[in-house]
């Protein structure tokens, strides 16, 4: 019984960080309809951000997490935009499939720089916020663990409020309905197109910190996987949809190490991939999504 | 129609470019060696230390006047983590830049795929860090300056039963990598056969990042230690993970756990009641290894060598050191030279190619105390 | 425009391959070696043209099938060569041959298990999904331990060379074109300008997405049975995302329905791929930088000859 429950807490704290990788995706595409292949590497460039960031600052205390985890999100904000303007803003109104191949050419381009610059080598990301281990009746929880949760939900609700309540936000959905009318109505499309891009980079290195927090070994290549995983969480919650990313996040946390759990390790990759494949065939909207007629 | 006629005739043309056959002949002033390494992609950690210790060892071979006279080249390229390319940078390497041996791979499954160029073309190959047995049976040309995977294996499957006490263990392998693998194959085999019992085999892909599914079942398993046949990549994140699920038996490992890294990666707390063997210490008193230490700190900027750095470093030691004995680099002088290699003073030992062409060298087991790498014994083949 | 003219060439060219090939033993096998290269990727750039660039179905997993060719190929000839050999009365060639179709015919397998599903996809969904397959293919080849898994397959027969290499790439090229180039293979292309509008005139969009995508795999998986007996070493690690990409790219560069363009992008980018080697760390980022400056710059593919523009910007 112990077992089954370490492996929900195992399941559960997994899927949060798909979670917090799959609010930028859900976002972006959301409102561009575009998978941003290189959501997973500015993933990546958060991680280290971080490692350089608490270089001068002292571990363990929550002041140098909060500092380190706010100053990763503005680089990598900055970063978004810069990305957004130099490789995406000129394929404006080009064909998906284009700026889909830019997009994997700017994450090839971040990870193979990240290596050049870096260097291969892991490095140990290290322990920002205090970390304790909780035990309780045979059961173990980090609290790395539980501050994924925390700031999971924390920008969850973030982000809800920005796009349901904000001015900016409105324009966004305005954005996602039609680019055309909204800027016939006053919406500048290349402010809130930025402000997208900045916004889903930001959530991208908070989840870089937290996912280096839980698993402390950085390396250039470590946002590739975690990446894909995460988008096709967003699928499974429904692509667009802010809540569908937590609970796309959460399912496909569980339903990974349920098959690894149960002796299906050598799998686990091919596990989402598999999820991703059956929920298009099934219920293409996602779990969460409203079907929405397909023009032909 | 003209596109159908003029794609057919460039398949054709493309054909005919490379009647243009000539090498670029070998340079005569120096002493090309040629090595293929995983700079970029998947392990170019390992590679690149690898890398690092074979410069350091052709510089200060060059510095100290070279080798007959003439100084080494190494010519290096980059197979980027990637199957085929090894095979590739081969043939490019002994064909166009006429090498007259072959330094590399770490990773077996890349050793094989380029040994059979260099069988083939008689051009001696020597395998840093390989420990997969296949890769020194493809040929007489080639050879390996590290221990095999049965050697290891069997060392620690007795460490376990002797040291550790354990006669329960748990085997927790890199599916993905032919060490892991090996090592684990080969440990297992003896110690079964002497007794004990395996209760559980669990697998994770390296690069992995969280195996607390796996580790709770071994866990429940109830292990009387846990034996690890991985990388320290994985390793590191392996053994916090396993502490922080409460599981306090020890864990050990092969010479794959060889790096800083892995104390920070782990944490020092972590790393307690942990054990690895390997082919080399940086912390041995042997002035050998101070001085490579020491040399490769002020090359790398106060970077610690790793076992792979070190096992690359004596790849072109041992190299160079069977050059001079033959007098020559032709063949198959050179290759009988590298395979009468016996008692060579490397940084990870004294090595010794036997009749298989394999080293028959003594490893070093290693511990963590106090956030520190600490030598607990040696262990004669 | 007469009929026997395209068939005229092809024997021509295999004949001008043949005769190529038997000096082979003449030629610098580094240079060989990159010839062969060419061939094989010229063979998986022209068939994956005809799922991406004819008829429009962005495929991002085509590595995959490669690999399943190269696999099933393999495995006959290695795990099964010595009694297969002896059926085929000592003939090496006759054994390679029988064996290349066999991973071909599994390639169209797995390219039918893949087609199917992706059928009602589109753009970027359908790109993920047949990114999905093909690395499912890549970790279910991993699992098996039979074929070495992640350690990869040794020992395989050398029995390719650049006349195989080169035959398949003229073989390829031919049926390709022939096909989109008849009255039936009008079909792939309207299929991909509007596939309503297709239906609409009567053309089966279904049965040409299919036919596409298993065309387009059997000739990936007979590159895969040449590249598996030239290299002689495969593992599951070499036809993953990145192989595809490789393949995608060579497709983009030449022009998305653009044949000729399409095999003088395979050769130049194996050739550049083997030069900039000694640009070491530096090769991959300026092959990112070659993506995404080609792709804002010049979409159509660097080689338009075409005079009608075919293809989306």
């Amino acid at each position: 019984m112990t077992e089954l429950l370490q492996q929900l807490i195992n399941g559960l704290s997994l899927g949060a960080i798909y979670a917090l990788i799959a609010l930028g995706y859900t976002m972006v595409y959301g409102v561009l309809r575009f998978i941003n292949f290189a959501h997973s590497d500015v993933f990546m460039v958060g991680a280290f951000a971080g490692y350089f960031l608490a270089r001068p600052l002292p571990t363990d205390s929550v002041f140098t997490g909060v500092l380190v985890l706010l100053g990763a999100m503005a680089i990598c904000a900055l970063l978004g935009v810069v990305i957004e303007k130099l490789a995406y803003r000129p394929l404006r109104g080009r064909s998906t499939l284009t700026v889909l191949i830019t997009a994997i050419g700017v994450s090839l381009l971040l990870q193979n720089l990240g290596q050049r610059i870096f260097g291969a080598n892991p490095r140990s990301f290290p322990a920002l916020f205090p970390v304790h281990q909780f035990h309780a009746g045979g059961i173990v929880v980090s609290s790395a663990q539980i501050m994924v949760f925390a700031v999971a939900l924390v920008l969850l609700f973030l982000l809800r409020h920005v796009v349901l309540h904000t001015r900016t936000g409105t324009a966004m959905r305005a954005l996602s309905f039609n680019p055309v009318a909204a800027s016939l109505v006053g919406v500048n499309n290349d402010r809130v197109i930025s402000f997208t891009f900045a916004l889903g980079s930001a959530l991208a290195a908070a989840g870089g910190i937290l996912y280096a927090s839980n698993y402390p070994s950085i390396d250039p290549l470590m946002g590739t996987l975690p990446g894909m995983k995460a988008f096709v969480a967003a699928v499974l919650g429904g692509i667009g949809n802010i809540a569908g990313a937590a609970v796309g996040g959460l399912v496909l946390g569980l339903v990974e190490t349920a098959v690894v759990a149960l002796g299906g390790s050598t799998y686990r990759d091919a596990v989402a991939f598999a999820v991703l494949i059956l929920i298009l065939l099934l219920r293409p909207e996602g779990l969460l999504g409203r079907r929405i007629a397909e023009k032909a | 129609m003209k596109h159908l006629r003029f794609s057919l005739v460039a398949v054709s043309l493309a054909g005919a470019l490379c009647v243009a056959g000539c090498g670029k002949s070998g340079g005569g002033a120096t002493i090309r060696v040629g090595e293929y390494a995983s700079l970029t992609g998947k392990e170019a950690t390992f590679g690149t230390s690898s890398h690092e210790g074979t410069l350091l060892a052709v510089d200060e071979v060059n510095a100290a006047g070279g080798v007959l006279g003439k100084k080494l080249e190494l010519i290096y390229e980059d197979n980027r983590s990637t199957p085929g390319e090894s095979a590739t940078i081969a043939k490019k390497l002994i064909n166009s830049d006429k090498v007259v041996a072959l330094l590399g791979e770490v990773a077996s499954g890349r050793s094989l795929e380029a040994a059979p160029i260099a069988q083939a073309n008689h051009i001696p190959m020597i395998s840093p860090s390989s420990t997969n047995p296949k890769v020194t049976e493809t040929g007489d040309y080639i050879f390996r300056v590290c221990f095999t995977d049965p050697f290891q294996g069997k060392l620690l499957a007795e460490f376990a039963k002797d040291t550790l006490h354990a006669k329960k263990v748990a085997i927790f392998s890199d599916v993905a990598a032919p060490y892991s693998v090996g090592l684990a194959q080969y440990f297992r085999e003896p110690f079964l056969a002497d007794g004990g019992t395996v209760v559980s085999d669990q697998k994770y892909t390296g690069g992995d990042k969280d195996f607390k599914a796996q580790l709770t079942v071994i866990k429940n398993a109830n292990p009387d230690a846990i034996m690890v046949p991985g990388y320290y990549t994985d390793v590191g994140l392996i053994v916090a993970q396993a502490r922080q699920l409460g599981i306090t038996v020890p864990m050990f490992g092969g010479d794959g756990w060889e790096a800083p890294e892995l104390i920070q990666i782990a944490g020092a707390d972590a790393l307690k009641n942990t054990y690895y063997s390997t082919h080399f210490s940086p912390q041995s008193t042997d002035p050998r290894v101070q001085k490579f230490v020491m040399a490769y700190q002020a090359k790398y900027g106060g970077k610690v060598p790793d076992a792979m750095a070190a096992l690359g470093y004596d790849s072109v030691m041992v190299l160079v050191d069977a050059m001079k004995h033959a007098g020559t680099t032709d063949e198959p002088a050179l290759r009988d030279a590298i395979a009468m290699t016996k008692d060579f003073p490397g940084v990870t030992g004294s090595t010794t190619l036997d009749a298989k062409r394999d080293a028959a060298k003594p490893a070093v087991i290693i511990t963590v105390k106090d956030g520190k790498f600490q030598y607990l014994e040696t262990v004669a083949p | 425009m007469r009929v026997a003219r395209p068939q005229l060439l092809l024997l021509g060219a295999l004949l001008v391959i043949g005769l190529l090939a038997a000096f082979s033993n003449f030629y610098n096998p580094y240079l060989l070696d990159i010839a062969v290269s060419c061939g094989i990727n010229v063979t998986l750039a022209v068939s994956l043209n005809l799922i991406n660039g004819y008829t429009g179905q962005f495929s991002l997993g085509h590595a995959g099938f490669m690999g399943v060719g190269a696999y099933a190929a393999a495995v006959l000839t290695t795990l099964y060569g010595a009694p297969l050999l002896a059926l085929a009365g000592g003939q090496a060639w006759l054994l390679f041959l029988v064996a290349l179709l066999a991973g071909g015919l599994a390639a169209a397998l797995a390219g039918l298990i893949v087609g199917v599903p992706s059928l009602r996809l589109r753009g970027d969904y359908l790109a993920i999904v047949t990114l999905g397959f093909g690395e499912i293919i890549r970790v279910v080849l991993q699992n098996i331990d039979a074929v070495g898994g992640p350690r990869g397959l040794i020992g395989i027969p050398g029995y390719a060379n650049l006349a195989w290499a080169f035959g398949l790439a003229a073989i390829c090229v031919y049926v390709v074109w022939a096909m989109v180039h008849s009255t039936y293979g009008r079909g792939f292309i309207a299929v991909a300008d509007d596939e309503l509008a297709a239906e609409a005139m009567g053309i089966n969009a279904t049965r040409y997405k299919i036919t596409a995508f298993l065309v387009g795999a059997f000739f990936a998986g007979l590159a895969g049975g040449v590249y598996a007996h030239f290299k002689q070493y495969i593992a599951p690690q070499g036809f993953g995302f990145d192989r595809s990409i490789e393949i995608v790219v060579m497709v983009i560069l030449g022009g998305m329905g653009n044949t000729p363009g399409v095999i003088a992008a395979a050769i130049l980018l194996t050739v550049l791929g083997e030069s900039l080697r000694s640009f070491g760390d530096y090769r991959m980022i300026l092959y990112s930088l070659l993506i995404i400056v080609l792709m804002i710059t010049r979409p159509q593919g660097l080689f338009r000859w075409n005079a009608r523009a075919r293809m989306r910007p």
